[in-house]
């Protein structure tokens, strides 16, 4: 628990007495972004339904490419980061810092398998599927439509990680500086169990596909390997009870306008996967 | 600017994180004067300022592209600029007037006028404001970067219609990365409007001072906010239409390429359902401006102040269900024709609506004939006659004649010079004394009001006969037996007169900052709240946040001077015992986001990777720094002693 929450007792976090409506600027800034987002969105996701409902001759069958039950995975992964995002703010709500930081880092995790899937799936259709950017324009839509949700998703894993730093600012670093230092070794450390874990994990799938087995993989890929625990222990290490923190209450606000934005994505993932994945408007010549 | 700022403001203090303790690194900047003030400044009035400034250096530039367009058009058959340098001139002059000149100047007057409008002390995020400002000033420099370097300046004309904007039709020539500076420009413009607009979006909405119900705003503020709107939804197709012409032109796909399966069609849906709010953009606050001076100058309230409002409204909503009439001549159908030209011709209607109520305003009224007021009845003459030809294209079979001619250059240069700049020039006129305590003498504003007047007119009429002639638009020379010669002196001769009048103007405010006549707060016996502050405005706008009983709260506060006294002096104590009045710490961070983003974009645009990537790095790491500095601030005490009225402690 924040020092904090102890000390400014109650707070309504829907409703701001300093602004006009009582709603939080924060707040009405993310909705009025998102509604900009949906227009984004809708451009994209309308050029892709035109591609798709008038494709030129020659254009590749998507459903010899997709591999629906793993998408559907991914699909619901996301969906369950959404859920455990707002168990995150509920809990901040409260002032629980302990709960909102376990939240917070599990929705990370659930974001970054979501693009962990897409990696691969984006590696596989070209190298399997041989679907390009620039070999179709189905391939041209899918790839931006996707890798700009992709996008997004990222951007919001990236903003969830420094939000999840900002949980252990102490309460008596009275000048910013070494925590703000320590944020960015943590920020580092993060960053490199992201990128290392993510080659070791697609090493892991590549022995298994190509059927060389665990011995093979541990013997080639054992110094990824290793980075990745030592990195994990960074993290956990970073982790570490920092004593009381200067992360309440009053940050709620931070904590719920990110859960707006990490909703949304997900949400307009809810559209994208039917319009992309599930519907067969293609009727080939 | 800022000159009522002492040493003793120089005191502030970082309520959050005191800043003595703090590396160079970390350290929250507190200048109050010099150039890392304006680098780093978070106040709503000098954003506004610099807004100004560069829009007015943009204004003047894509001024002298039209004259080189116009010289070369003098004659028949005339060799003065080659035919890439007229493609380049066209496509520079509309993208420059459009986002470097209009839309940054009426941002300048949402900037430094709307929060005094509604009593807010900044607006709701000062450092995002900033921001705004330094991306805007990184899209101006990416799209003239072509001035100083040998990939050209971009030819593709604003529309950027494809397949002009592919890969196979720029290599033609020199400027190989003209475009792609042209499409990354664009992109980075879209980011500075779309922060803008939420920030002002937010504002109007959640900021505004006790009492100001939605129904007692401003007529400019409400026009700002429908603008902020219009921005925020229109602004996001075209970013997606840039990305992919982006992608066509980088990687290889086929979004708008013929030989690829791709449909250049998509290109004029995407483009047009942001490029016809755009003309909404362009003329809204310039209708806001205009409602502000008219009734202050027939010192009357505005006739029919709701019906302004919705029309308004209106006019937003409708804007975006016309974008289709740009493309009558694309064969789209006849349902779609017929649909898009009664929407067209729907929109009129809240327009011609806006002008019933002007002339109602002007109706009886006991008219101050100042310079501002001549600008603003030029307005509403001009604005009528560009409304009128617009009328005329609404029907389809009309616009397939008058399509791509000088007619459809005629009539939106009646909007957008006639309406959006005269408007504007009206704004400086009419705010000049309170950002800068002087008054243009009248003498000179109205003769820089008539050269104007005369030289637009010249210039632009002419273009209507022709256009009714035959005479397309953007074509680089015609021939002399075409009679197209008369009329086209007649323009060029007019555009230098215009531009003469331009350039008397600019002098005449340039004398007026250094040397015209002083004058006290409120010289225009004003209406609204930006006039019931001292002059120039103090950092923090309001010794005591405004409460508002009525529209034209200002004209209020004037006639129940004993009553807003007392309730004064209650709120300032009120402040007092909460500590004085909170202001937000001036931060480095929205300047380092915003110069990382102009050498990421133009890395990217010159096909420079390790570059971009840089770029990219340096506006991460502005961002998180951003976060991580938190909001700051200072406290200010204007009212706790006599002799020292705005002195700060903690």
């Amino acid at each position: 628990m924040s020092s904090h929450a102890a000390t400014a007792g109650h707070i309504d976090h829907h409703h701001d007495a300093t602004t006009s409506t009582g709603i939080p600027n924060k707040k009405l800034f993310m909705w009025a972004f998102l509604a900009s987002d949906c227009m984004f969105f809708g451009s994209l996701i309308a050029t892709h339904l035109i591609y798709r409902l008038h494709p030129p001759a020659g254009s590749p069958d998507p459903r010899d490419l997709f591999s629906i039950e793993l998408t559907s995975g991914s699909t619901f992964i996301l969906l369950m980061s959404s859920l455990l995002m707002a168990l995150a703010v509920n809990a901040i709500q409260k002032g629980n810092v302990a709960t909102t930081r376990k939240m917070l880092l599990g929705t990370i995790i659930f974001g970054l398998i979501f693009l962990g899937g897409q990696v691969y799936e984006f590696n596989h259709f070209v190298k399997v599927g041989g679907l390009t950017l620039s070999n179709s324009v189905f391939g041209s839509t899918f790839y931006t439509l996707t890798g700009t949700h992709g996008t997004h998703v990222a951007i919001g894993v990236l903003w969830l990680v420094l939000m999840y730093i900002r949980t252990f600012k102490p309460t008596d670093d009275s000048n910013g500086q070494g925590w703000i230092a320590k944020g960015a070794l943590h920020f580092l450390a993060f960053a490199g169990a992201v990128v290392v874990g993510m080659y070791t994990l697609l090493a892991l799938v590549h022995a298994y596909e190509e059927g060389h087995g665990l011995a093979y993989y541990f013997s080639h890929h054992f110094i990824s390997f290793g980075g990745t625990i030592a990195l994990i222990g960074a993290l956990i290490w970073f982790a570490r009870s920092p004593g009381p923190v200067d992360f309440g209450e009053a940050n709620a606000i931070d904590v719920e306008s990110m859960g707006l934005y990490w909703h949304f994505v997900d949400i307009v993932w809810i559209v994208i996967f039917p319009v992309v994945y599930l519907l067969e408007y293609i009727v080939l010549p | 600017m800022d000159q009522s700022l002492t040493k003793s403001d120089f005191i502030g203090h970082d309520d959050h994180a005191p800043a003595a303790k703090r590396s160079w690194m970390f350290a929250r900047p507190d200048h109050k004067t010099g150039i890392v003030s304006w680098l780093t400044t978070v106040d709503h009035k000098r954003i506004g300022f610099l807004y100004g400034i560069t829009a007015l250096f943009f204004f003047l530039v894509g001024g002298a592209e039209a004259l080189m367009i116009r010289t070369q058009l003098a004659v028949p058959n005339n060799t003065f600029i080659s035919a890439q340098t007229y493609n380049e001139m066209f496509t520079m002059h509309a993208t420059t007037m459009i986002f470097l000149a209009v839309m940054p100047l009426s941002a300048a007057f949402f900037n430094y006028i709307m929060p005094l409008q509604i009593g807010a002390r900044d607006v709701a995020f000062p450092r995002l404001n900033g921001f705004a400002f330094w991306v805007f000033l990184a899209g101006a420099i990416i799209l003239n970067v072509g001035f100083f370097h040998k990939a050209g300046l971009p030819d593709v004309g604003w529309f950027g219609y494809a397949p002009m904007t592919a890969k196979a039709f720029s290599s033609e020539f020199v400027g190989d990365n003209s475009t792609d500076l042209w499409v990354m420009g664009l992109q980075v413009l879209g980011v500075s409007s779309v922060v803008g607009s939420l920030n002002f979006l937010v504002t109007i909405i959640n900021m505004r001072a006790p009492g100001l119900t939605m129904m007692r705003l401003p007529v400019f503020t409400w026009m700002t906010l429908f603008t902020a709107f219009l921005i925020v939804l229109s602004f996001p197709a075209i970013t997606i239409a840039l990305v992919e012409v982006m992608m066509d032109r980088n990687f290889g796909t086929n979004f708008f390429e013929v030989s690829g399966g791709g449909l250049p069609i998509l290109w004029q849906h995407l483009f047009w359902v942001f490029g016809h709010p755009e003309v909404y953009i362009l003329i809204l606050p310039a209708m806001g401006i205009i409602s502000e001076i008219l009734p202050c100058f027939s010192r009357k309230p505005l006739f029919g102040y709701p019906i302004v409002v919705f029309s308004g409204a209106v006019i937003g909503f409708l804007g975006f269900g016309v974008w289709s009439h740009h493309m009558f001549t694309t064969g789209m159908g006849t349902v779609a024709t017929a649909a898009f030209s009664m929407a067209t011709m729907t929109i009129a209607v809240p327009t011609g609506v806006k002008i019933f109520n002007w002339i109602g305003t002007l109706w009886k009224g006991h008219l101050m004939m100042r310079t501002p007021m001549m600008f603003a009845l030029g307005f509403v003459w001009m604005f009528m006659t560009g409304g009128m030809s617009g009328i005329m294209h609404s029907a389809a079979p009309a616009d397939a004649q008058q399509q791509d001619s000088y007619f459809i250059v005629a009539h939106f240069h009646y909007v957008l010079i006639g309406g959006s700049i005269f408007a504007l020039l009206a704004g400086i006129h009419y705010w000049f004394p309170l950002m800068f305590g002087r008054k243009v003498s009248e003498k000179a504003g109205k003769w820089s009001f008539w050269i104007i007047f005369v030289g637009f007119n010249l210039t632009f009429f002419p273009m209507h006969f022709l256009g009714l002639n035959g005479m397309p638009r953007r074509t680089f020379t015609y021939d002399g037996n075409m009679g197209w010669t008369s009329a086209n002196q007649l323009a060029t001769l007019g555009s230098y007169i215009l531009g003469i009048g331009i350039a008397y103007y600019f002098i005449v405010m340039i004398y007026t900052y250094f040397k015209g006549e002083k004058v006290g707060r409120d010289p225009w016996d004003g209406r609204t709240l930006e006039w019931s502050i001292p002059n120039p405005p103090p950092a923090h706008n309001f010794d005591v946040t405004p409460t508002v009983h009525a529209r034209d709260a200002f004209w209020y506060e004037k006639t129940h001077q004993a009553e807003i006294a007392a309730e004064k002096a209650k709120k300032a104590a009120e402040d007092e015992a909460h500590g004085g009045i909170h202001m937000p710490s001036n931060s480095w961070f929205p300047f380092i986001t915003a110069a990382g983003m102009l050498i990421g974009s133009l890395c990217f645009a010159f096909h420079y990777i390790p570059g971009a990537i840089v770029g990219l790095g340096i506006t991460f790491f502005g961002a998180w720094m951003w976060s991580v500095e938190g909001p700051g601030g200072y406290h200010l005490h204007p009212t706790k002693s006599d002799g020292d009225a705005s002195s700060a402690s903690h």
